[in-house]
C-alpha cells in the first residue's frame, strides 16, 4: 500500500488527498499543525489549523490568508482523506494530523510536549499505523523539570534579582514559550512587561481566550523600565542589540530545552539558564511513541538516526525520515528551537518542517532579523 | 560535599573573575579546614586519582537506565563531557534532596568523601565499586553527580585560575596575594593542619624550598595596540633571547637544591645534572631561568628536552644523550633576601656577579647559539641594539639561531606576579605558516562541547592527503558554528566523536617550527599548531604540500 505521506520538494505531502502538512513552499492547500515560522508559510492557496490556533496563524500569514479550520478531534474528508487534528501540547492551537484512507492510519506529530501548559490543550495520544514524529530532544540527555520546578526556579531568580534592584530578562520564543512562562510564573513578585514581538502573540493568545497575568508592553524609549523589579519577557534576538538597554542592571537568562547542557550554557554566556521547553523530552518521545500503538515510526528533525535505531531495537518498524534537511539539531541551533519573532522574515534558505529550519537562519541570536 | 558542589556551581555559572572570587572567599570562609585542604589541591588541579574507570561508569550507567551502550556513547559524543552526559541520563534520585534547606545526612565533608569513599574506593573488587557507585547514583541529584564524577575520575577542573585561588585564600588569611601564593607554591596543604598554617598571618620559615611564584610574559603582538613602538625608548629595556626550552627556577637553600617547573611541580629527578650544578650555588640563592638541552654545542630542540622533561628516573645513557644547561635570566634571591622588588638592572648586575657567562670564544657577540659551558648553569646573554629597527632585525634572525624570538623586560621593573602586563613582553618571530585540509573534526570540550572545534588538518603528498596536524579551532564563535554544520554535513565516517570529513576546507595554519619525527606518520612534527584563519577563497587542491613543509624545517630532513 501507498504512504500517505511522502517528502515532496514542497514539504510533506498526502497524495491521496492532495494537501500537504507544514509545507515549506506556497502549495494550493496546507494543513498547518502550528503557526511557528518553520512550519507555517506564507503564500498557500487554503490553510486548515485546528480552531485554537486561527488568531495566531492568522497574526502570522497576514489578514488575507484563506484560513479553515476544525475543532480538535472534529474530522473532515478531503478527496477521500479521513482527516482530524488532535492536540499536541506545543503552543495554543498545535495539533497533530491524522490521516486514514485505505484502512490505515498516519499521524503526523508536528511539534509536541507532553507537559502541562496552561496556555493550550494537552497532548492527547492518538492510535495509528505509521507515526510520523519529531526527535528535536531524542537524546536520554533531556529531561525536563516538572512545570513546577521550572516556575518555582523562575520565582527564586526573578525575586532575588528584585531584590537586589536588577532586572530579570528570560529570553523566549515570542509565540507559546513567551506565554506559557508569564503564565507559570508568580505575577506579585513584581511587573511583568514584554518586548514587542511577545506582545503581539499575548494578544493573539487573550483573544483565542487564554488568561494571562498582566503584561505590559515595553514603552519605546522607556528609561529603566520597571525600576529593577519587572521580569521581561523578550525573543532571542534582543541579544546583542541596544534594546537591553533600556532595563539598566538585568540578569539575562535563557529559557530553552538546549539549556540542559553546561557548554552550551557557558558558550551562550548566560549566568542562568532554564530547562523549559515546549518539545517533547526524550521519555516524552518514547511515551508518545508507546502510546501512538504505531508499528512503524519514521523519526523527522533532530536526534533522528539515534531514535530510529533504538527504536528497531525495540522491534518497530522505523527509520529517519529522509527530509531534505537531516543535519543534526546542533546545541548552537539554540535560537532554534522555534521561530525568533513574528516580524522576521520567514525567509528560509533552510525550509523544512522541524527545528533545524530556523538553525540556518537565526544561528546566533543577535544575528537573526528583528 | 553539598558546599563544594555549590562552589562549583557558582564558579561554572560565571564569568567574571570578581564573581568567582567572592565564591571562593566564601567557600574558604565556611570551609572545614579537612575540606578547604581538599578544595585547594581540586581547584589548583592537583594530580587526582581515578578512583573508577570511565568504561565502567558507562556500562554501569547503560545497566542502570537500560539503554543500550551505543546510545550513552552517542550521548557523550553530543554533550562532550562524560561526568555530565551520565549525570543527565540516569534516573533522578530515589529521594530528591532537599538542596534549599541544605540538610542531608548522607552529605559528608569534601575530605572525607575524598580519603574514604574516592581513594579507598580505588583498591576496591569492581563488584564493591559497583555497589558504591549505584548508592551514591541513588542518592544524589544531577548537579551533584557531575561534580561527584570528575571527582571521581580524577577529572575535576574549574574554570579557576591558581592565582585566583591564591588570592581568595589571601584575603581569607589577611595576607598580601604575593605572599600566599607563594605559600602555595610547590607544598601540598595535605591537611586541616597545613591549611592553618597556609593561613597563619606569620611569615613562613624562610629554609622551605619553595620557588617563587612565575612571572609571566605577555605576547607583543600588535594587540590592544602594543607593539614596540609603545614601549618607550630601547635603553629602557633589557632584551634577550627567548628560549625555547622549558621554563623554571632553581632554588639553593639551606643544603637543598631544588629545581621547579612553571607547572609547579618538583623536576629534580628528571634534571640531576642541574640539581648537581645547583649546589655549587651560594645557599640563599633563587634564578629563574630556562632549561635547555644542548649537546655538542648545539641546541637541541624543545622535542629532545621533552625526553628528559617528563621521566621520573634518567639513566646515564639519557644524561649524555640529552644534556640539559640551567640559562639564567633573573636572581630572585640573593643570601636569603627576596630581591623580586628591587629593580631588574640591579639584579641582572647581581646576577650576572654570580653565574658564569657561558660563551665561549666563537659564538657571536649576542650569544647567539649554544654556549661551550663548562657549567650546567650560565647566564642568559643580553641582546643589545642601538634602536628598536636593530632589535627588530636581531629578532628576524631567531629562527636561524633556535630561539623563539625575543623577550623585552623593563629595566625599571621588579619581578612581579603571574602575567602583569607592562613589564615583561615576549617578542616573537611570525609564524610559520601553510594552508592545509580540514580532514577530521572531532567535538571540543567545555566551551565547545558538542561543536566540532578541534581539527586534524592534511597537506599534499604524492597525490593524497596526509595528516600532518592537529590543531584546535582558531576561528571565530560564529565559524566555528559554521564549520560545525559543513563537517556534520559532510561527514563520510564517523568513528566515536570523531568525523571524517569530505576534503573541503583550507585552513591557515600556523606553527612555531617543523622538525623531523620518528612519531608521526607524515616524518615531521609541528610545534604549536594552530589555525589562523579559514580561506575560504582556496579550494583543498590549492592547498599546501608535505615536501613545503619538509623544506621549512632547519637544515632540511632526510626523506
Amino acid at each position: 500500500m501507498q504512504d500517505l505521506v511522502e517528502v515532496t520538494e514542497a514539504g510533506l505531502y498526502c497524495r491521496q488527498g492532495d494537501f500537504f502538512v507544514d509545507p515549506w513552499r506556497p502549495v494550493p492547500r496546507a494543513i498547518i499543525t502550528h503557526a511557528h515560522a518553520d512550519h507555517a508559510r506564507r503564500g498557500c492557496g487554503r490553510y486548515l489549523c485546528a480552531a485554537p490556533g486561527k488568531l495566531v496563524l492568522r497574526s502570522r500569514m497576514g489578514g488575507q490568508a484563506p484560513i479553515d479550520v476544525v475543532r480538535h478531534g472534529e474530522s473532515i474528508l478531503i478527496n477521500g482523506v479521513r482527516v482530524s487534528l488532535h492536540p499536541a501540547g506545543h503552543v495554543l492551537g498545535s495539533a497533530q494530523v491524522r490521516l486514514e484512507h485505505g484502512g490505515t492510519t498516519w499521524v503526523v506529530t508536528g511539534d509536541y510536549k507532553l507537559e502541562r501548559d496552561p496556555t493550550c490543550a494537552p497532548f492527547e495520544p492518538v492510535r495509528c499505523d505509521v507515526l510520523v514524529t519529531e526527535s528535536t530532544f531524542g537524546l536520554p540527555v533531556y529531561r525536563w523539570p516538572s512545570s513546577e520546578v521550572i516556575a518555582a526556579d523562575l520565582d527564586r531568580w526573578w525575586r532575588g534579582n528584585r531584590d537586589a534592584g536588577r532586572t530579570s530578562v528570560v529570553l523566549a520564543y515570542a509565540l507559546g514559550k513567551a506565554q506559557r512562562l508569564a503564565a507559570l510564573v508568580d505575577p506579585s513578585i513584581g511587573p511583568i512587561v514584554a518586548h514587542g514581538a511577545v506582545m503581539t502573540m499575548v494578544e493573539a493568545y487573550r483573544a483565542s481566550g487564554v488568561r494571562l497575568p498582566p503584561i505590559d508592553r515595553v514603552p519605546p524609549r522607556a528609561r529603566r523600565v520597571g525600576g529593577g523589579r519587572a521580569l521581561v519577557i523578550a525573543p532571542p534576538s534582543v541579544l546583542g542589540g541596544s534594546w537591553l538597554r533600556l532595563f539598566g542592571e538585568t540578569s539575562v537568562a535563557m529559557a530553552s530545552g538546549w539549556m540542559t547542557l553546561r557548554g552550551v550554557r557557558r558558550r551562550r554566556g548566560f549566568a542562568q539558564g532554564f530547562v523549559v521547553s515546549d518539545h517533547a523530552d526524550f521519555p516524552g518521545l518514547l511515551a508518545a511513541i508507546e502510546a501512538s500503538s504505531a508499528r512503524r515510526v519514521l523519526v523527522t528533525h533532530g536526534f533522528a538516526d539515534p531514535l530510529a535505531r533504538l527504536l528497531r531495537e525495540r522491534g518497530l518498524d522505523a527509520a529517519p525520515l529522509a527530509t531534505r534537511f537531516t543535519g543534526e539539531a546542533s546545541p548552537d541551533a539554540v535560537g532554534v528551537e522555534e521561530d525568533d519573532d513574528p516580524e522576521a522574515p520567514a525567509s528560509g534558505t533552510a525550509p523544512s518542517p522541524g527545528a533545524d529550519a530556523d538553525a540556518a537562519t537565526a544561528g546566533i541570536p543577535g544575528t537573526a532579523a528583528e | 560535599m553539598r558546599a563544594f558542589t555549590d562552589l562549583f556551581w557558582q564558579l561554572d555559572g560565571t564569568t567574571r573573575t570578581s564573581e568567582k572570587l567572592e565564591a571562593l572567599v566564601a567557600y574558604f570562609r565556611a570551609a572545614p579546614p579537612d575540606d578547604a585542604a581538599c578544595a585547594i589541591d581540586v581547584l589548583s588541579g592537583g594530580r587526582q586519582i581515578r578512583a573508577v574507570p570511565t568504561s565502567l561508569l558507562r556500562q554501569w550507567a547503560a545497566e542502570v537506565t537500560g539503554l543500550p551502550p551505543w546510545l550513552v556513547e552517542e550521548s557523550y559524543a553530543h554533550v562532550g563531557d562524560l561526568a555530565e552526559t551520565l549525570a543527565l541520563i540516569l534516573p533522578d534520585p530515589a529521594a530528591p534532596a532537599d538542596e534549599a534547606a541544605g540538610a542531608n545526612e548522607a552529605d559528608v565533608g569534601l575530605a572525607r568523601l575524598m580519603r574514604t569513599t574516592i581513594h579507598s574506593l580505588r583498591q576496591e573488587t569492581e563488584a564493591r565499586k559497583r555497589e558504591v557507585v549505584l548508592a551514591t547514583w541513588r542518592r544524589l541529584a544531577s548537579r551533584e553527580r557531575i561534580v561527584w564524577h570528575k571527582l571521581l575520575t580524577g577529572g575535576c577542573r574549574v574554570g579557576v585560575s591558581r592565582t585566583l585561588v591564591a588570592r581568595a585564600l589571601a584575603e581569607v588569611a589577611g595576607v598580601e596575594p604575593a605572599v600566599m601564593a607563594h605559600r602555595l607554591m610547590g607544598g601540598d596543604v595535605v591537611d586541616g593542619e597545613a591549611y592553618r598554617r597556609l593561613l597563619a598571618p606569620q611569615r613562613h620559615d624562610a629554609d622551605d624550598r619553595r620557588p617563587y611564584p612565575f612571572f609571566l610574559a605577555s605576547a607583543l603582538d600588535g594587540a590592544e595596540g602594543h607593539d614596540v613602538a609603545s614601549l618607550g625608548g630601547v635603553a629602557d629595556w633589557q632584551a634577550e633571547w627567548k628560549w625555547d626550552g622549558m621554563r623554571a627556577q632553581l632554588v639553593r637553600r639551606g643544603s637543598d637544591v631544588a629545581v621547579w617547573s612553571r607547572g609547579e611541580e618538583l623536576v629534580n629527578e628528571a634534571f640531576p645534572d642541574i640539581v648537581a650544578a645547583g649546589a655549587t650555588l651560594p645557599a640563599g640563592t633563587v634564578l629563574d631561568g630556562e632549561l635547555l638541552a644542548v649537546a655538542g654545542g648545539r641546541l637541541l630542540g624543545f622535542s629532545m628536552l621533552s625526553r628528559r622533561s617528563g621521566r621520573r628516573t634518567v639513566t646515564r645513557r639519557l644524561l649524555e644523550d640529552i644534556p640539559c644547561v640551567f640559562v639564567a635570566y633573573d636572581l630572585l634571591e640573593e643570601r636569603g633576601e627576596d630581591l623580586r622588588g628591587r629593580p631588574l638592572h640591579e639584579r641582572r648586575l647581581r646576577l650576572e656577579a654570580l653565574v658564569p657567562t657561558p660563551f665561549a670564544a666563537g659564538t657571536d657577540a649576542h650569544g647567539a647559539g649554544p654556549p661551550q659551558v663548562p657549567s650546567a648553569i650560565f647566564l642568559s646573554p643580553v641582546v643589545s641594539a642601538a634602536s628598536w629597527t636593530d632589535l627588530g632585525l636581531l629578532r628576524a634572525e631567531a629562527r636561524r639561531r633556535g630561539v623563539e624570538g625575543l623577550m623585552l623586560k623593563r629595566r625599571a621593573s621588579p619581578y612581579g606576579v603571574g602575567r602583569t602586563r607592562g613589564d615583561w613582553w615576549k617578542w616573537k618571530i611570525e609564524p610559520l605558516e601553510i594552508d592545509a585540509v580540514l580532514l577530521y573534526a572531532q567535538a571540543g570540550h567545555g566551551r565547545r562541547a558538542g561543536l566540532h572545534s578541534d581539527y586534524t588538518l592534511g597537506l599534499w603528498h604524492e597525490g593524497r592527503l596526509v595528516t600532518v596536524a592537529k590543531a584546535y579551532s582558531g576561528l571565530a564563535d560564529t565559524e566555528i558554528v559554521e564549520v560545525d554544520r559543513i563537517v556534520r554535513a559532510t561527514t563520510l565516517e564517523k568513528h566515536g566523536p570523531v568525523r571524517i570529513c569530505e576534503p573541503m576546507l583550507v585552513f591557515q595554519l600556523a606553527f612555531e617550527a617543523v622538525s623531523a619525527s620518528t612519531r608521526h606518520k607524515s616524518g615531521v612534527a609541528v610545534r604549536f599548531p594552530r589555525i589562523v584563519r579559514w580561506r575560504r577563497d582556496k579550494q583543498p587542491s590549492e592547498a599546501g604540500t608535505l615536501d613545503d613543509l619538509r623544506r621549512m624545517i632547519p637544515g632540511g630532513v632526510p626523506r
